[in-house]
C-alpha cells in the first residue's frame, strides 16, 4: 500500500530497512482490523522489535512466520498488552484496534483482553472442570445473568470449537484430563466464550500430533469467517494452509508481508526467499 | 481507513463490562492492600520485637560504679582468721562514714547500705587482704558496682515518686544514692562485666560469659558430629545409593525427622544419652549430641540440594577420564558443592544455637556460676540463660534477659551473615 | 580426658602408618615398571592406616561410652547385706552415690550410717579400681589391636594388591553408616518413647491417660508414697494445646498466605529481594526470644487492655463480662497463641511462596489474557491450583504449633483446664513435659514417666501430620514437574 509508506515517511520515522506490507484485499469485507505503526519493544535494555508496521485484516487469518527468537510472540503480545505483565518490558509505537490505540490510557487492559482472546503454545486449561473452564470469562466479566444462559453459552462455545461432541457427557470432569488436542480446543472455546473480536494464537499446534493439528487447522479455517485471527507458526506449510495474509519477521524486524499466496510464490526480499525455501530457520 | 461500526450487541457488551470494571478494580486494590498489610504487619512485628528488646536491654550495658577508699581496720579484721571477718560490714560502715552517718546499734543503717552497694566490694577486699595480709591497718581503694536496684534508680527506672512501700529502696537509701552521686564517687561507664562475668545470684554481678562459652562448646560438639555425618550421609544418598525401597525409606525418614518437634529430641537425649549411656547431665557434650541429632536432617537436606545443583556433565567428565566414583565425588563434585554445603551447615548450626527446649530435658537449667569445666562439666548456654533469667523475679534480671537476647541475636546475625556472604561469594550459575 | 588423649594418640599413630604404607608402595613403584602398581601409593597408605587406627579407635570409644555402665553393673554384682535390705530405689541411689564418691561428682544428699557407711566407702574404692581397670584395659586392648592391624595390613602391600578397591570399600561402609544414623535416630526416638511410656502405662492405663479429664500429677514426697499418684488424664492438655494451636493458625494462616501472595504475585523483584531476607530473620529468631516477648510485653499489654475494657463495662448492661475482663491474667491462651502465630508467619509464607511459584506461569498468562485482573487470577486459578500444596504447608505449621515449647512454657500457664475461652489460662502438652522433667525429679515415678507418655502422643500426632503433608507436597511437585 504505497500511500501508507508515504505516510510514514512523511512523519519522518521511516524504518531504515525496507519493509513491504502489501494489503490482503480479497474482497471488500477485509478491512484493516489492527493497524500497527513503528512498534518497538524493549525487554529492559534489549530491543526485541524494531519499527514494525503491519496491517491485520478483519475476518481473515494472518500468519506471522520467521526464525525463532525473531519477535513474533513479542508482536502478538503487544496486541492484547500482555507485555504489560512482564516486568521491564516497554512498548513504543502505535497499535490501533478499530482505530483506537490499544496503549491509550483510556483503554482498559481488562476490556482490551476481553476483546482480544489469546491461545498459547502449550494448552493451559485451568485446574477446573471443562464447564468451568469455558465459563471462566463469563464469570469474571459477569456476562451472563442466569444459569441457563451460562449453560447455553458454554454449549455454543464448545460447539464452535468443535469439542461439544467429545465432552458433552463429561462437562464436570477436570479439563486437564483431556488429550492435548482437546485441551487446545477447550482453550479456544474458553477464548471465544467472551465473544472476542480478535483471536491471537501463539504456535497453537506446536505441542500437538499431526491429527490434532489438522483438527485445529480446520477449526481455524471455520473461525475466520467470524473473527480476525493472528497466528504465529513456525511451520510454513501451516501458514500456507490456514492463512490469507503472511508476515515474515527476521531479527526483530518485519521483512515483508502480503497475501499468503504472493509471499510464498513471489517473495520480494531475498531473506524471505531463503527462509521459505528452508535455507535458514 | 475508518473504524468499522461494531455490531450493536458488542457495544452493549462493552458497556456491561465497563459497568462492572470499577467494582472489579476496587476488589483488586483491596486484595493487593491485604497483601501489603500482611507484610507490613510481619515486618512491623520484627521491628517491634527487636526494638523493644533493645530498649529493654541496652541499659544493662551502662553501669554505675562507686570508688571508695577503705581503711582495713585491724580492730575489725582478724589477721589469724581473714576469711572469718565481715568485710561487707566493714565496707558498709565506711561508706556510711563517708556520708557522715554512723551505724546504729541494730546495724540497720549498714544493712541498708549493703542494699545499695554490691557485695562485690566485700569480696574484692577479702581477696586483696588474703593475698596480702600486710594491708591490714592500711587503706585500700576499691571500685565496684552499685546494687542492681540502685542502678535502676540512677537510670531513672526506679522513681522517687513511687510510694515508698512499692519500691525496693526506701527514701533514706535514695538520699544516700543522691549524696554519693553528688560527692563524685559514682561514675557511669560501659558494663564490661556483663560480657566478662558468668551467672550470679546478684543481678549486678551476673554476666553472659559462662553461657557464651557453654554455647560455643556445645555448638562445637554439634558441628563436629552433625556436619561430617550429614555431608557423608547426603553424599551417599545422592551419589552412590541405589534407588530402592531402603533408600526411599531413609529419604522419607529424613524429611520427617526435620519436622519432629525439638522437645522430642530432648526426651530422646534424656532416655538414651543420660539414663542409658550415662553421659553427664547438663554438659556441653550431651547438649551437643542432642542438637547434632536435631541438626542432622537439615544438614543432609541442604547438602543434597547443593549436590543436586552440580551439573551431571561434571560427573560424566570425571568418570570419562577414568576416575572411580569415589574419586569423582571427592575430587570434583563435593568441592563444587562445598559453598552450598557450608551455607546449609551454618544455617543449621545457627538454628541449633537458638534452641532451648531439648536442653531443658537434659538438665541444662541449673544455676552454673563460672565457665564450664570441660565438655563433661555442667554448663549453661545462652538461650537457656535467657530462660533462667526470665524466670527470676528481680526486675534487674529482666533487663539482663533482654541484654542476653541481644548477645544471642548478635551471634545469630553474624552466623546468618556469614552464610549469606558465603552464598553470594561462591554463587555459581551453570 | 583420657579418651581424648588416647584418640589423639591413635590418630597420630594411624597417620604415621599411612606414611609407612605409602613409602613402601612408592618404593615398589620406583623399582617396577611404570603402571605396575595397581593402586596409587596413597591408597596403600590409607589401607594400612585404616587397619591400624579404626578398630582400636572403636574399642576406645566403646569403653568411653559403655565403661560407666560396665562399672555400675560390676559394682552391683555383689552387694552387701546392708544394701540388699534397702528398697530397689534406695539401692540405685546407693550405688550412684558410691560412684559419685569415687569420681568426686555430685552425690545425692542421703546420709549413710553404720554398716551402710562402711559399705559405701568399700564400694567407692572398688568403683575407682573398676574404672581404672576398664580404662587401662581398653587402652591396652587398643594398643594391641592397633599393632595387630598394622601387622596384618602392612605385609599385604604389593604391586598387584587392590588397595584402592579395599579403601573405597571401607569408605562405602562409612557412607552407609552415616546414612543409617538418620534411621537410628528415628529408632532411638521411637524406642525410648515407647519403652518409657510402656513403663508409665503399667501404672496408668492408656485409656485413662488419653481420655481422662483431670490432670494433676502429684509430687510423691517420699519414695514409698506412690499411693498418692495423682490424676493423669491428658484431655485438658490436649484441649489447651488445641486452643493455642487454633489461635496461632488463625493469625499465621491469613497473614502468612497474604504475604506469600503479595510476594509471589505482586511484588517487584527489588521488594522481594528485601522482604524475603527480612522474613527469614523473623523465622530465625529463637523461640525463647518470642517467649520472652510474649511474657513480658504482649501479656501485660493484653491484660491491661482487657482489664481497662472490663473496667468500662462494669456497672453497665454487660456487668458480668466486665467483671470477668477486669480479672483476666497475663497468662492467657490468646497471648501465647498470638505470638506463636506470628512466629509461624514466615514459615507459612515461605512454604506457600514456594508452592505458588511452582504453579506454571502459563496458567496465569491464560487467565490474564482472558481479561481477568491479578486478584481474580490469584483467587480463581493460582490458589485452586496450589491448594493441595498450601494445605500441606498449613499442616506442617499445625505440627510446628503443636510441638512448639518455649513460647507456651513462658507465656501460657500451668493450670490444666478444658476450655475454648482464649482469655483463660491453659496448659499444653509441651509445657507439662518441661514442668515434669525440670523440677525435682523422682526417678521412675509415674509423674516423671508421664512426660514420656505425653512425648509419645506428641510424636505420633506430629508424625502423622508430617507424613500426610510431605506426601501431599511430593505429589503436588510431581504434578507440575
Ligand atoms: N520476557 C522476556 N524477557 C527478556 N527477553 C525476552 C523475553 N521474552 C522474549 N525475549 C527476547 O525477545 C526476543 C524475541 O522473542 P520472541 O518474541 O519470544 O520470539 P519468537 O516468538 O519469534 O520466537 C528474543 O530474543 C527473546 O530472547
Ligand atoms: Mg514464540
Amino acid at each position: 500500500m504505497p500511500a501508507q509508506r508515504d505516510d510514514s515517511q512523511a512523519r519522518g520515522t521511516a524504518p531504515v530497512h525496507i519493509s513491504v506490507d502489501r494489503a490482503y484485499t480479497d474482497g471488500p469485507q477485509h478491512e484493516v482490523k489492527i493497524r500497527a505503526r513503528d512498534v518497538n519493544v524493549f525487554y529492559g535494555d534489549k530491543q526485541a522489535l524494531f519499527d514494525v508496521s503491519l496491517d491485520v485484516p478483519e475476518k481473515a487469518v494472518t500468519a506471522l512466520i520467521g526464525p525463532s527468537g525473531c519477535g513474533k510472540s513479542t508482536f502478538l503480545r503487544c496486541i492484547n498488552r500482555m507485555n504489560d505483565t512482564i516486568p521491564g518490558a516497554t512498548v513504543r509505537g502505535r497499535i490501533e484496534l478499530d482505530g483506537e490505540d490499544v496503549n491509550d490510557k483510556a483503554i482498559d487492559p481488562v476490556i482490551l483482553r476481553a476483546r482480544v482472546g489469546m491461545v498459547f503454545q502449550k494448552p493451559n486449561p485451568f485446574p477446573k472442570t471443562i464447564f468451568e473452564n469455558v465459563a471462566y470469562g463469563a464469570r469474571i466479566h459477569g456476562l451472563t445473568s442466569s444459569k441457563a444462559e451460562l449453560e447455553a453459552l458454554v454449549e455454543t462455545s464448545l460447539k464452535k470449537a468443535g469439542l461439544w461432541g467429545e465432552v458433552a457427557d463429561r462437562l464436570h470432569q477436570p479439563g486437564t484430563g483431556l488429550s492435548g488436542g482437546q485441551q487446545q480446543r477447550l482453550v479456544i472455546a474458553r477464548a471465544i466464550a467472551v465473544s472476542p473480536e480478535v483471536i491471537l494464537m501463539d504456535e497453537p499446534c506446536s505441542a500437538l500430533d499431526p491429527i490434532a493439528t489438522a483438527r485445529i487447522e480446520e477449526l481455524i479455517d471455520e473461525l475466520r469467517h467470524q473473527y480476525c485471527i493472528v497466528i504465529v507458526t513456525h511451520s510454513m506449510a501451516q501458514a500456507a494452509r490456514v492463512s490469507q495474509k503472511t508476515a515474515f519477521f527476521h531479527l526483530g524486524k518485519l521483512v515483508e508481508a502480503g497475501p499468503t499466496g504472493e509471499i510464498f510464490t513471489n517473495p520480494r526480499d531475498s531473506r524471505t526467499q531463503d527462509y521459505i525455501t528452508g535455507r535458514f530457520g | 481507513m475508518t473504524d468499522a461500526a461494531p455490531p450493536i450487541d458488542k457495544t452493549a457488551f462493552r458497556q456491561g463490562l465497563e459497568a462492572r470494571l470499577k467494582k472489579r478494580y476496587a476488589q483488586e486494590r483491596r486484595f493487593r492492600l491485604y497483601g501489603q498489610l500482611a507484610i507490613v504487619f510481619a515486618l512491623g512485628f520484627l521491628v517491634l520485637l527487636v526494638g523493644r528488646i533493645a530498649l529493654q536491654g541496652y541499659s544493662t550495658f551502662i553501669d554505675y560504679e562507686v570508688t571508695q577508699t577503705i581503711y582495713v581496720d585491724p580492730a575489725k579484721v582478724d589477721a589469724a582468721d581473714i576469711g572469718g571477718s565481715n568485710f561487707d560490714l566493714l565496707v558498709a560502715e565506711q561508706m556510711l562514714a563517708k556520708l557522715g552517718e554512723t551505724d546504729d546499734k541494730l546495724g540497720e543503717a549498714s544493712g541498708e547500705m549493703m542494699g545499695i552497694i554490691s557485695n562485690d566490694f566485700g569480696y574484692q577486699l577479702l581477696k586483696r587482704v588474703q593475698d596480702d595480709p600486710s594491708l591490714i591497718g592500711r587503706k585500700v581503694t576499691l571500685t565496684g558496682p552499685v546494687k542492681a536496684d540502685a542502678a535502676l534508680y540512677y537510670k531513672g527506672e526506679l522513681k522517687r515518686s513511687t510510694p515508698q512501700d512499692e519500691r525496693k529502696l526506701d527514701d533514706r537509701q535514695l538520699d544516700w544514692l543522691d549524696r554519693m552521686q553528688a560527692s563524685g564517687a559514682v561514675s557511669k561507664g560501659f558494663n564490661i562485666g556483663f560480657l566478662t562475668k558468668s551467672d550470679s545470684t546478684e543481678p549486678e554481678q551476673a554476666g553472659v560469659l559462662g553461657a557464651v562459652i557453654g554455647s560455643a562448646m556445645m555448638l562445637l560438639v554439634t558441628a563436629v558430629l552433625a556436619v561430617p555425618i550429614g555431608v557423608l550421609a547426603a553424599t551417599y544418598l545422592e551419589e552412590f545409593a541405589p534407588k530402592n525401597r531402603w533408600t526411599d525409606l531413609i529419604e522419607v525418614n529424613i524429611n520427617n525427622l526435620a519436622a519432629v518437634p525439638s522437645i522430642v529430641y530432648g526426651l530422646l537425649g534424656l532416655a538414651v544419652f543420660i539414663n542409658w549411656l550415662h553421659v553427664p547431665r547438663s554438659s556441653p557434650l550431651v547438649g551437643g549430641l542432642v542438637l547434632a541429632l536435631m541438626a542432622l536432617p537439615t544438614v543432609i537436606i541442604a547438602t543434597r540440594s547443593a549436590l543436586k545443583a552440580v551439573p551431571p556433565s561434571i560427573r560424566e567428565a570425571a568418570l570419562g577420564v577414568g576416575a572411580s566414583r569415589t574419586q569423582t565425588v571427592f575430587h570434583h563434585v563435593l568441592p563444587l558443592a562445598m559453598p552450598g554445603v557450608m551455607t546449609g551447615a551454618i544455617l543449621s548450626l545457627a538454628h541449633a544455637l537458638g534452641e532451648t527446649a531439648p536442653l531443658l530435658m537434659i538438665g541444662m537449667i541449673s544455676f552454673v556460676p563460672g565457665v564450664p569445666e570441660g565438655f563433661t562439666g555442667a554448663a549453661t548456654v545462652l538461650p537457656v540463660q535467657v530462660f533462667i533469667w526470665e524466670n527470676a523475679s528481680e526486675r534487674a534480671f529482666h533487663e539482663r534477659t533482654a541484654a542476653a537476647i541481644l548477645v544471642l541475636l548478635a551471634f545469630m546475625i553474624v552466623m546468618n551473615l556469614a552464610a549469606i556472604l558465603l552464598r553470594r561469594r561462591f554463587e555459581r550459575r551453570w | 580426658m583420657l579418651t581424648w588423649i588416647a584418640l589423639l594418640a591413635l590418630f597420630l599413630f594411624s597417620g604415621a602408618t599411612y606414611a609407612f604404607g605409602r613409602r613402601k608402595a612408592q618404593a615398589m613403584a620406583a623399582r617396577g615398571k611404570p603402571g605396575a602398581l595397581h593402586s596409587l601409593p596413597g591408597y596403600h597408605g590409607g589401607y594400612v592406616a585404616l587397619w591400624a587406627g579404626l578398630p582400636a579407635a572403636l574399642i576406645v570409644l566403646a569403653a568411653a561410652l559403655f565403661g560407666g555402665r560396665m562399672e555400675a553393673a560390676l559394682l552391683r554384682a555383689d552387694s552387701p547385706a546392708a544394701v540388699q535390705a534397702l528398697t530397689d530405689h534406695g539401692q540405685a541411689v546407693f550405688f550412684d552415690d558410691a560412684r559419685a564418691m569415687a569420681h568426686g561428682t555430685q552425690a545425692s544428699e542421703t546420709i549413710y550410717e553404720g554398716d551402710l557407711r562402711t559399705a559405701i566407702e568399700d564400694k567407692a574404692v572398688q568403683a575407682k579400681r573398676l574404672q581404672q581397670l576398664i580404662q587401662y584395659g581398653a587402652l591396652a586392648a587398643g594398643v594391641v589391636v592397633g599393632l595387630a592391624g598394622l601387622a596384618i595390613a602392612y605385609p599385604r602391600i604389593s604391586p598387584t594388591f587392590r588397595a584402592r578397591n579395599r579403601v573405597e570399600g571401607w569408605i562405602a561402609v562409612l557412607f552407609i553408616a552415616c546414612a543409617v544414623t538418620a534411621i537410628l535416630t528415628t529408632v532411638g526416638i521411637v524406642a525410648s518413647l515407647v519403652w518409657e511410656s510402656w513403663r508409665f502405662f503399667q501404672s496408668v492405663p492408656p485409656l485413662d491417660f488419653l481420655l481422662g479429664t483431670a490432670w494433676d500429677p502429684q509430687i510423691a514426697m517420699r519414695s514409698d508414697q506412690y499411693a498418692s499418684k495423682g490424676a493423669f488424664g491428658a484431655v485438658p492438655l490436649f484441649a489447651g494445646t488445641f486452643l493455642i494451636m487454633l489461635i496461632a493458625m488463625l493469625v499465621a494462616a491469613p497473614i502468612g498466605l497474604y504475604s506469600a501472595i503479595y510476594l509471589s504475585e505482586y511484588a517487584r523483584p527489588l521488594t522481594r529481594g528485601v522482604v524475603k531476607p527480612l522474613l527469614e530473620i523473623l523465622a530465625g529468631v529463637p523461640t525463647v526470644v518470642y517467649g520472652f516477648f510474649a511474657a513480658l510485653t504482649v501479656g501485660p499489654i493484653f491484660r491491661e487492655g482487657f482489664n481497662n475494657l472490663g473496667g468500662l463495662l462494669v456497672g453497665g448492661p454487660l456487668n458480668g463480662l466486665g467483671i470477668y475482663l477486669s480479672q483476666v491474667q497475663n497468662q492467657m491462651a490468646l497471648v501465647a497463641g498470638a505470638v506463636m502465630g506470628i512466629m509461624l508467619i514466615p514459615f507459612v509464607s515461605s512454604l506457600s511462596d514456594d508452592i505458588m511459584n511452582a504453579v506454571p506461569q502459563s496458567l496465569r498468562d491464560g487467565s490474564l489474557a482472558m481479561g481477568a485482573t491479578r486478584s481474580e487470577t490469584v483467587k480463581q486459578v493460582v490458589l485452586p491450583a496450589a491448594l493441595p500444596g498450601i494445605m500441606a504447608a498449613l499442616l506442617l505449621a499445625v505440627s510446628r504449633a503443636i510441638g512448639e515449647t518455649m513460647i507456651v512454657t513462658m507465656a501460657a500457664g500451668l493450670q490444666a483446664k478444658t476450655t475454648l475461652n482464649p482469655l483463660d489460662t491453659v496448659t499444653t502438652v509441651t509445657v507439662q513435659i518441661v514442668t515434669l522433667l525440670t523440677g525435682d525429679q523422682e526417678f521412675d515415678s509415674p509423674k516423671t514417666l508421664s512426660a514420656f507418655g505425653l512425648g509419645l502422643t506428641l510424636f505420633v500426632v506430629t508424625f502423622i501430620l508430617n507424613v500426610i503433608a510431605l506426601r501431599i507436597v511430593q505429589k503436588y511437585r510431581e504434578q507440575y514437574d
